[in-house]
């Protein structure tokens, strides 16, 4: 009984996630067609790439003129994050065969971070899909009605769309960046035990759209990392957006579109390897 | 730029990085240089990002107030941990306003 009624809260606050997340997929089609695809290049993008940071980087990369290297070089290194969060998730989901995958083109920053936050095992799993499957749904039928809607409405910025994605960037930016006073998740032993082993999949991947989801918020599903390794962690990650910005800006007048960002990221990994 | 290629390469690529972590052996994960590699990246990425959309004009900077106040604006409401659709639309509507200005 009780077990029913957490299940069906796991299902619910999955749906939520996935609505809110999935609205947003009207500003994905808008920017995608605004930057010269075509709706059904749109389309094919969110049905099969599926996962937002990356479409949002590579039509962002077409918009400003860059070239086919640095638009796909830069959607695929920002897309590399979903390879970790598979093997994350592997063990959790016990996927075998062909439910494999299904399942790996789910893996995305808000199904994980939805999945690790569950202590059960058998929660998770029914997280994952159910964010999965909400995320998926709503993601593509918001695409084709921003793609069909900006083709009809015409020029992006009378709506104010360029300032949406800058806007959305450093809303999936920010958890990572967040030092968080929140402790009272660790004050158990247990809690944080199985804290650690959700860890890897969640400090690296705070999970930033979840974040809407006012159900996501509660509990231990918003669990920060707490203690001083986490304010380390978020601290070095300030110096790295910093660092990564100031190349960014320094690169822009003097590099094709694309470049900028791939150098940012370069410039700076080699740093923290260096260090 | 063909955008054919551009869109089924992207598409592919995505999905292999995805079916790659299902088939990789999970203790890859226990090197502590690939955990910081893919806490940094995205991080790197992202920053820059934001930085390439809110100036960026193809080769130029561009710093056009509308859409900077739009920014401007939503970056207030993720500093207030505003849900991240509010800050989406908070960027659209005040940077669509302050176009009509």
């Amino acid at each position: 009984m009780v077990l029913e009624e957490s299940r069906r809260s796991v299902v619910r606050d999955s749906l939520g996630v996935g609505l809110a997340v999935g609205a947003y997929g009207v500003a994905f089609g808008a920017a995608s067609v605004a930057a010269g695809l075509s709706v059904l290049q749109t389309s094919l993008l969110s049905l099969l790439a599926f996962t937002g940071g990356t479409q949002f980087a590579v039509v962002g990369v077409v918009s400003g003129g860059g070239t086919l290297g640095t638009a796909l070089g830069g959607g695929l290194l920002l897309g590399a994050r979903n390879t970790l969060y598979a093997m994350r998730l592997a063990p959790l989901l016990r996927v075998r065969g062909l439910r494999r995958f299904v399942a790996a083109q789910g893996t995305i920053d808000e199904s994980t971070a939805m999945a690790v936050a569950r202590h059960d095992p058998a929660h998770a799993r029914v997280a994952f899909w159910w964010t999965f499957t909400a995320i998926y749904v709503c993601w593509n039928a918001t695409t084709l009605a921003g793609a069909v809607g900006a083709r009809a409405l015409g020029n992006p910025a009378k709506f104010g769309l360029d300032a949406v994605v800058p806007a959305a960037f450093l809303a999936l930016l920010a958890p990572r960046l967040r030092i968080s006073d929140q402790r009272e998740k660790t004050a158990d032993g247990r809690h944080r035990k199985l804290d650690r082993r959700a860890m890897s999949a969640r400090a690296k991947s705070p999970p930033a759209a979840t974040r809407p989801a006012p159900a996501a918020r509660r509990g231990s599903q918003d669990a920060p990392l707490a203690g001083a390794a986490e304010r380390h962690i978020r601290r070095m990650n300030q110096s790295i957006a910093a660092g990564a910005a100031l190349i960014a800006l320094a690169l822009i007048p003097v590099t094709p579109p694309g470049v900028p960002v791939l150098a940012a990221a370069a410039a700076v990994l080699l740093a923290g390897r260096l260090r | 730029m063909n955008l054919w290629v551009l869109v089924l390469a992207t598409a592919g690529g995505c999905y292999a990085l995805k079916v790659a972590g299902y088939l990789v052996p999970a203790r890859l994960l226990d090197a502590p240089q690939v955990r910081r590699l893919v806490e940094l990246l995205p991080v790197a990425l992202l920053a820059a990002l934001v930085v390439v959309e809110a100036v960026a004009s193809g080769r130029h900077l561009q710093w056009d107030a509308a859409r900077l106040a739009g920014f401007g604006a939503a970056a207030v409401a993720v500093w207030r941990r505003a849900p991240f659709l509010a800050v989406v639309v908070i960027a659209a509507v005040v940077a669509a306003a302050a176009r009509q200005i």
